[in-house]
């Protein structure tokens, strides 16, 4: 019987007059409880592999230099932040990212928009655009390093050419996938250019831009870690490498761990600004 | 000569595309003539695919003719002014903004009224449409009928001397779409706005319209006109007085001889309406 009430407002959609809004609003509002339903169940998969991995380390069938437990990990990320290294480490690391996907952001939304808007510009830019598209931008490294040093310019440099492409073609989508009927109604009621970018394109954008930013972190991280793996002075990429090349493979997972919760903080706080656009959107749960 | 009470006029319309798969010239209306008065309601019916769409989109200015004139108050229309206001077959709302931020977009997009007011004066329209308390709803949340009870409201608050309809409820349900036709009239007397409305659907047009223009097949022209002298205003029974069905079938036949369509006039690629 609930689950048939829930279900009603999409079905309710499409054609006949609905119920008032209120009353739809408070048919979907879910309790306290389903509001930490997600939560919950995922904290409870993240348990089980960690008691798994923990249970399978304890039996010690190979060393803990080969499979050190979730415990020494642990262990070894408290020891990081007393040592102290750790902080250089990531302020290092974390101005790589900052600069470069600050860049790409910019740089990114400027020409995708200006792509999507304009053909003449996606004609110039798209050989360009296409060439670094395709080609995995990390092999450039050596070029960087050879114009701008081991410091942290030609980390800035392929952090930027890898977060950038997929901003550029993400913004690019969304100006060109603007409905066809929203335009016709913008133009019938003689709106100008500059209007209808502001009020119908750019707001139709914001998530194909968002999902830009997304994929752009991914690739802005793998920049960060390849790039000091390869050739550095400080940064947690290159604390990774260090101490997988001196076995000291619970450490290695600490750095790990510093990286894929950075990469995951970023892809959560773009993920909330996504759903604060998607307000519009009605919630499908079942 | 020109009538001084015509509000509409077009003279010899002709309208091309230019189809860029086929790379040939494709005549959607071919000399159209007629008048609408002012504060008259008219009708367009049609076999599908005959330009009456494309004949209302000239006439909303967002398509140019090739030969011919068309004036509105005797001025040429060549493009979109704050004269006319279309309500589209498809609503074409915008799914972030509010059912009052989209029946506002007109008058924002033509510029021809301050925020506050324009605010103050959406939320009559709303009422006027009957979608008092859903201000704050937004388009996904709304029916079809309702959703295009926001597409009239937001034509009806550029307060254009003309309004055109594009099939407004071809897309809507039977029950709906009544209720709409019957709605559409009580604001339509109310309103007092001339009116040019399209739709395939007889019926629609014989109960809303003064006058009820047949066009040929594609490409169109016009074929027969038939004055409605039913009395108004009317409610939704006049459907079964005699009279409403002899110029249901008076319309019909008129439209079947253009249904008859040979089969090498059937092409293929050809834009719908």
């Amino acid at each position: 019987m609930r689950r048939a009430i829930e279900a009603e407002p999409i079905a309710a959609r499409g054609s006949g007059d609905a119920m008032p809004a209120r009353e739809r609003r408070s048919a979907v509002k879910p309790g306290r409880m389903k509001e930490w339903e997600p939560l919950i169940i995922g904290l409870l998969t993240v348990a089980v592999v960690l008691t798994v991995w923990q249970l399978v380390a304890n039996a010690r069938l190979m060393p803990v230099l080969f499979l050190p437990g979730p415990w020494d990990v642990a262990q070894a990320f408290v020891k990081l932040f007393q040592q102290g290294d750790v902080w250089l480490d990531m302020a290092t690391s974390g101005e790589e990212l900052l600069i470069g996907f600050g860049m790409a952001i910019v740089v990114g939304l400027v020409l995708g928009l200006a792509m999507g808007w304009y053909t003449r510009v996606q004609y110039a830019l798209d050989p360009i655009v296409n060439f670094f598209y395709s080609t995995p931008r990390i092999v450039l490294l050596p070029l960087f390093i050879i114009w701008f040093g081991i410091d942290i310019q030609s980390k800035i440099a392929v952090i930027f050419l890898g977060a950038l492409f997929p901003i550029i073609i993400n913004t690019m989508a969304g100006v060109r996938n603007t409905e066809a009927a929203l335009l016709r109604v913008a133009r019938s009621f003689g709106a100008s250019d500059a209007l209808i970018f502001r009020r119908v394109v750019l707001p139709g954008s914001v998530p194909f831009i968002l999902t830009g930013f997304r994929l752009g972190v991914g690739h802005a991280l793998t920049g960060v870690v390849v790039g000091e793996l390869i050739a550095a002075k400080h940064g947690v990429g290159m604390l990774v490498a260090i101490a997988g090349q001196t076995f000291q493979t619970p450490k290695m997972l600490a750095g790990v761990m510093l990286i894929a919760g950075t990469g995951m903080l970023l892809t959560t706080i773009f993920q909330r600004i996504e759903n604060r656009f998607q307000t519009w959107r009605p919630q499908i749960r079942r | 000569m020109y009538d001084r009470s015509a509000k509409l006029a077009a003279k010899g319309v002709v309208i091309e595309y230019w189809l860029q798969r086929s790379h040939a010239l494709f005549t959607a209306v071919q000399g159209v003539d007629l008048e609408v008065r002012t504060g008259e309601f008219v009708a367009i019916v049609g076999p599908s695919g005959c330009g009456k769409t494309t004949f209302l989109n000239a006439v909303d200015g967002l398509l140019p003719i090739a030969a011919g004139t068309l004036t509105l108050d005797g001025r040429a229309i060549t493009q979109p002014g704050a004269d006319r206001a279309m309500v589209f077959q498809q609503p074409g709302l915008l799914p972030w903004r509010t059912v009052l931020g989209n029946v506002i977009f007109g008058v924002e997009a033509q510029r021809t009224m301050g925020r506050a007011e324009s605010i103050e004066r959406a939320k009559q329209q709303i009422e006027l449409v009957g979608l008092s308390g859903f201000e704050d709803a937004y388009p996904l949340e709304l029916s079809g009928g309702m959703q295009q009870r926001v597409n009239l409201a937001r034509a009806l608050l550029t307060d254009p001397e003309m309004l055109l309809l594009d099939e407004p409820f071809a897309a809507l349900d039977a029950q709906t779409r009544e209720m709409m036709q019957l709605e559409l009239l009580k604001i339509w007397s109310k309103t007092k706005k001339t009116a040019l409305f399209i739709t395939h659907d007889i019926k629609e047009a014989i109960y809303l319209a003064d006058r009820v223009i047949v066009f040929t097949r594609r490409p169109g022209r016009v074929k027969t006109v038939v004055d409605i002298t039913l009395s108004r205003p009317r409610d939704l029974r006049i459907k079964r007085d005699p009279q409403f069905l002899t110029y249901e079938d008076q319309i019909w036949e008129s439209i079947q001889e253009e249904l008859a369509v040979p089969a090498e006039r059937l092409i293929a690629g050809v834009p719908a309406a």
